[in-house]
């Protein structure tokens, strides 16, 4: 019998989607095999402790022997203790100092830098470079420079005629040379930060304010800062949020001292929990410091909601 | 049209509307630079003296330093720091140690988070929008709230005092997972939808097409966990004790503390500390300051 010619036909996908379909089903092994590392180590290190600590601060613990449950006795203990007061305070008062003074050196550097003049690149580069210093690296130069007998600070001002100071070591001035020390090392981040955010102020909008006759400062007023707010709010928060949680230099220079005029809060945490065996009293001030920190970053979200609804209200 | 406006001489009304910085420039004084050089130049030798301090003073002699006033200015090149630093300390022990747990975590980074982004951006799986939600939740929790059960951990799994320590905590960091999904979401699908449909495994479709053009996200993740990790000094001084295991920020710290008046050697020992990170960054200047500022304006 002669074979009948096959009808030509395309061997294409049949337009039933089964195949598909069971390739999709068999896939979630293979993403589940994808993921499974990050999960693991993500969820297991970060999920999992966060519960862990909570319960800790509800526990007599040193971390060796086993814990005892006190309730909410390291709270209660926390808000009377004059040293985790004072270690709010510093961390405030460091806070509060260091956000502005970046935000406000790193946006006039950045509107200087953004303009065509020679040199413009090293310019940026000197003054990023400190940026990806360590705190340590950063500690252990200024503990040198200041050094109050063999530093080249004092060293230059006794040949001003200035007497010697005592910088670190002065309760009265430590936490300022902190704070100028971060300035040293973080301006940077902000310079570059914002420098970036004005390439992408439009130039069809300063090209149409300057038709309309506006200067150079109501340019700046009226076109470049309000296009600059989001990146702004931006850096509110990521400087607060780096400035509350500060510890590397503060370890390195002075360990909270002289006279604990320096001890912020992580160091607090990080004295209770492995220096005096106090672990559950230290998980205790890691609560308050996450919840504060989680105060500031709802905060800065509520004013940005509300910065783009005038925004928008403006446009129609 | 085009030949009118452009000859010299012509009066033009729109041309003196568009352009009154330049008439205005034209009347000033003149300055063989710039006057932002006279702002700028001190400016840049603040932020860059103390730098230029580090370097002088660790090929300063302790004499030099010890004397009252200390010299700013080395009378010679000695190399008495680096050497003792490079020979009696532990050093170049502890460069090394530096050296693995940083390679290692860019390169675990790299890999665990390629691999879980691409899934999350590309596969739909049961779990996956809880589990997305989670690792974005996780971001937020500052460090300081899970140290002290991840010390319990690690010491449970015997890794206190080890290398390991280091290392495990931060294989995959939530961020390496979110940067790369919102990149890979940003690539053309159709191109791994075809060698898909054409039989390839998603591993081969992510490893041959995906992170072929996936290399600025890929820098970023390694420039920033190198960065961070290369830097930290609060883990290391928690999960090490023993000298042999420091980092070189631990060590440096350390050895600080231990030769007071030895500044020199201190600082060729934070000259050999900041060395590769400084290197690198001159090295890869765009990448580093692209990758900062971008995930700075993402987040």
């Amino acid at each position: 019998m002669p074979r009948l010619p096959r009808p030509i036909t395309v061997e294409g996908p049949p337009p039933d989607p089964r195949p598909l379909r069971r390739k999709r089903r068999r896939e979630t092994g293979t993403a589940w095999a994808f993921v499974s590392p990050a999960v693991l180590i993500v969820l297991g290190l970060s999920i999992v402790p966060v519960i862990w600590s909570l319960l800790l601060s509800f526990q007599a613990s040193d971390l060796v022997t086993p814990s005892r449950w006190v309730g909410l006795d390291n709270y209660r203990a926390l808000a009377q203790d004059p040293n985790f007061s004072q270690a709010v305070r510093n961390t405030l008062l460091y806070t509060v100092l260091y956000v502005p003074l970046s935000l406000l050196f790193g946006l006039a550097l950045a509107l200087v830098l953004n303009r065509r003049i020679r040199l413009v690149g090293l310019y940026r580069t000197l003054i990023f470079v400190p940026f990806v210093l360590s705190a340590t690296a950063q500690g252990v130069l200024f503990s040198f420079i200041l050094d109050p007998e063999f530093g080249a600070a004092n060293s230059v001002l006794h040949r001003l005629g200035v007497s010697s100071q005592g910088f670190l070591s002065d309760p009265s001035q430590a936490l300022l040379v902190l704070v100028a020390i971060t300035l040293w090392s973080g301006t940077g981040f902000c310079v570059v930060v914002y420098l970036a955010a004005l390439q992408d102020v439009p130039q069809s909008l300063i090209e149409a304010a300057r038709l309309d006759g506006a200067g150079r400062r109501h340019l700046l007023r009226h076109v470049t800062l309000p296009t600059l707010t989001p990146v702004t709010v931006f850096l509110v928060l990521w400087q607060a949020i780096q400035s509350l949680q500060v510890f590397d230099l503060v370890y390195v220079t002075t360990k909270g001292g002289p006279l604990g005029s320096t001890t912020v809060i992580v160091y607090f945490i990080w004295e209770q929990a492995f220096k005096n065996a106090t672990a559950g009293y230290g998980a205790s001030a890691a609560y308050v410091l996450a919840v504060a920190l989680a105060l500031v970053a709802g905060a800065v979200r509520l004013v940005r909601r509300r910065g783009r609804h005038r925004l928008e209200g403006a446009r129609s | 049209m085009t030949a009118t406006s452009a000859r010299p001489g012509t009066a033009d009304p729109v041309r003196g509307v568009l352009d009154p910085p330049a008439a205005v420039e034209r009347r000033r004084p003149r300055l063989p630079f710039s006057p932002w050089h006279l702002l700028l130049a001190p400016l840049a030798l603040v932020f860059a003296v103390p730098l230029v301090w580090l370097v002088l003073s660790s090929v300063m002699t302790n004499a030099e330093i010890n004397r009252f006033p200390p010299a700013l200015w080395p009378s010679g090149i000695d190399l008495g720091g680096y050497r003792y630093v490079l020979g009696n300390a532990m050093f170049p022990r502890w460069f090394a140690n530096s050296l693995i747990v940083s390679a290692v975590t860019v390169a675990a980074n790299l890999v665990f988070g390629s691999l879980a982004g691409y899934a999350f951006a590309r596969m739909r799986f049961a779990g996956s929008r809880v589990l997305l939600g989670l690792m974005l939740a996780t971001m937020a929790v500052p460090f300081q709230l899970t140290m002290i059960p991840t010390f319990l951990v690690m010491k449970k799994l015997g890794l206190i005092d080890t290398l390991g320590a280091l290392i495990v905590p931060s294989l995959v960091t939530p961020f390496a997972v979110f940067l790369l999904r919102q990149f890979f979401l940003s690539l053309p699908r159709e191109l791994e939808e075809a060698a898909w449909i054409d039989g390839c495994s998603r591993l081969r479709v992510l490893w041959r097409i995906v992170l072929p053009l996936s290399r600025p996200a890929l820098a970023t993740v390694a420039v920033l966990t190198f960065l961070t990790t290369w830097n930290d000094l609060t883990w290391p001084l928690i999960a090490i004790n023993h000298d042999t295991q420091y980092t070189l920020q631990l060590g440096l710290t350390t050895f600080q503390g231990q030769h007071h008046t030895q500044w020199a050697a201190v600082m060729a020992g934070n000259v050999i500390t900041v060395l590769p990170v400084l290197l690198a960054f001159l090295g890869a200047q765009k990448t580093f300051i692209q990758s900062i500022t971008s995930s700075g304006l993402k987040g």
